[in-house]
């Protein structure tokens, strides 16, 4: 900036309060799950922030305006303060909620965690058949597990959501994973396609559905939506590959939610250590409040005055925010591009030759898998 | 359900209603949403306490607004069965 120029600077537009926290609060998880939305590079243990400083993150969010705190992982259970956390959620009025694995959990932890005035627990499944499930996850008798867990938590009168991440390997059981979710009484069930950063980038190729299977997907949904319609609500995601608009990645860069890693690092998106050349704040030395009003990681591209064309003079700029930075990156090497998502993006083709190749390969055998381990994420990057 | 009937309306478990005094606005917190309340919702929504009756709502907000009861009764009913149908209430 010119501190010396004569023309007065343009009024700032007031930054509205993020709504929600994605409160990431540890990498470690007993699963292996190969789409996993956490970096290749992993937090440890002993890299945490400790229970003071999410104290106080807790206490500035809730100051902020957030009014949703979502506790994730890798698996937050493995926190040895999470029902300090919760009680501290809840204490500032913010609704508190447990994104879990589930295979760690047992009856008396759920009844702690309620009384702690948790609101709601969103466990996830890796498919509705065991066996698979099992081998995606790379845990023994974890479906099991989860069943078991998913009645224990409706006995400790907690909500549930029922997540199931859904791709090649898994698609064709559809059906009875929306089956599955009404028998343990899921009033939720989010279906969501594998979004490929990260872990799923990696293994794309195996996990990527065909346009055929997508179809039959998608007809499951809007039938299971029709039968289950006022009970059970389902929230279904469709693959940015098959769409021609791109989503609103985060409801927008910096609008509507904060996310803190393990460590203690606040990003706009929970993958945006992925994209170069941005120096991001700590929670550690900054308060939420100045990061997101000040960072300027934050203000890169939040709006629209970042946008090259075709968003920036296309109308729905407001409506997809321009779609999502770490594709871009991954795919064009641009995260400033237009997401290649969008049928208007010149590179909107590595989308159609991804799913052309998915396509050449459904028939055939998936290969195989790279299993997120903390040992694994060297030899992958 | 097309009249007002005797029914109890609360919330479903995981649905909160609470003021936001940043936003200086109502908000209902669910699961992974939020709904922001315009006025009539936070009039009706205030007096769903799991207690009070269809009737007993629409004859406080009658009185409240001083407004025909008919009138009031056909919106809150409109509005209770959207919220049925969202998953935030049951009746």
């Amino acid at each position: 900036m010119n501190a010396l120029s004569p023309v007065p600077p343009a009024p700032v537009p007031a930054i509205e309060p993020p709504l929600a926290l994605l409160a990431e609060l540890t990498h470690r998880c007993p699963l292996q799950c190969p789409y996993c939305a956490n970096p290749l590079e992993m937090e440890r243990a002993a890299s945490e922030l400790d229970t003071a400083a999410w104290l106080r993150v807790l206490d500035e969010a809730a100051a902020l305006g957030v009014l949703q705190v979502h506790f994730s992982g890798g698996e937050p259970t493995a926190r040895k303060d999470l029902l300090e956390l919760v009680r501290r959620a809840a204490a500032g009025g913010l609704y508190s909620n447990l994104i879990t694995s589930g295979v760690t959990l047992d009856p008396a932890a759920l009844a702690a965690l309620a009384d702690a005035g948790l609101d709601h627990v969103q466990l996830s499944f890796q498919d509705a058949d065991a066996t698979q499930a099992d081998r995606i996850g790379g845990y023994r008798r974890g479906h099991a597990r989860k069943l078991e867990v998913s009645r224990q938590i409706r006995d400790a009168g907690l909500p549930l959501t029922a997540n199931f991440v859904v791709h090649r390997q898994n698609l064709e059981r559809l059906p009875e994973m929306l089956a599955l979710g009404e028998e343990i009484g899921a009033s939720r069930i989010e279906i969501a396609h594998v979004q490929y950063y990260g872990w799923a980038l990696v293994n794309r190729a195996a996990l990527m559905p065909s346009r055929a299977q997508l179809e039959r997907a998608n007809e499951a949904v809007a039938e299971a939506r029709e039968r289950l319609r006022g009970r059970i609500t389902i929230d279904y995601v469709v693959p940015d590959y098959y769409a021609a608009r791109p989503k609103a990645c985060m409801g927008g860069w910096a609008r509507r939610i904060i996310n803190i890693t393990p460590a203690g690092l606040a990003l706009p998106c929970h993958a945006a250590e992925t994209l170069p050349g941005f120096q991001w704040p700590s929670v550690r030395t900054a308060s939420l409040g100045a990061i997101w009003q000040d960072d300027p990681g934050f203000n890169r591209y939040r709006g629209t005055s970042w946008m090259p064309e075709p968003c920036r003079s296309c109308d729905q700029r407001e409506v997809d925010w321009g779609g999502c930075r770490c594709q871009a990156l991954a795919m064009t090497g641009d995260a400033g591009a237009t997401d290649p998502a969008c049928a208007l993006s010149p590179h909107h083709f590595m989308m159609a030759d991804a799913v052309a190749d998915a396509d050449a390969v459904a028939e055939g055998p998936a290969p195989a898998l790279v299993y997120r381990r903390i040992r694994t994420a060297a030899l992958v990057r | 359900m097309t009249g007002e009937g005797a029914a109890v309306p609360a919330f479903n478990r995981g649905f909160r209603m609470r003021h936001d005094p940043v936003r200086k606005a109502w908000v209902v917190l669910a699961p992974e949403r939020l709904f922001l309340l315009d006025e009539p919702a936070v009039e009706v929504l205030k007096l769903v306490d799991g207690a009070r009756t269809v009737p007993d709502i629409v004859d406080a907000l009658a009185a409240k607004f001083n407004a025909p009861r008919d009138t009031i009764a056909a919106d809150v009913v409109a509005m209770l069965q959207d919220l049925v149908i969202k998953g935030a209430i049951r009746l």
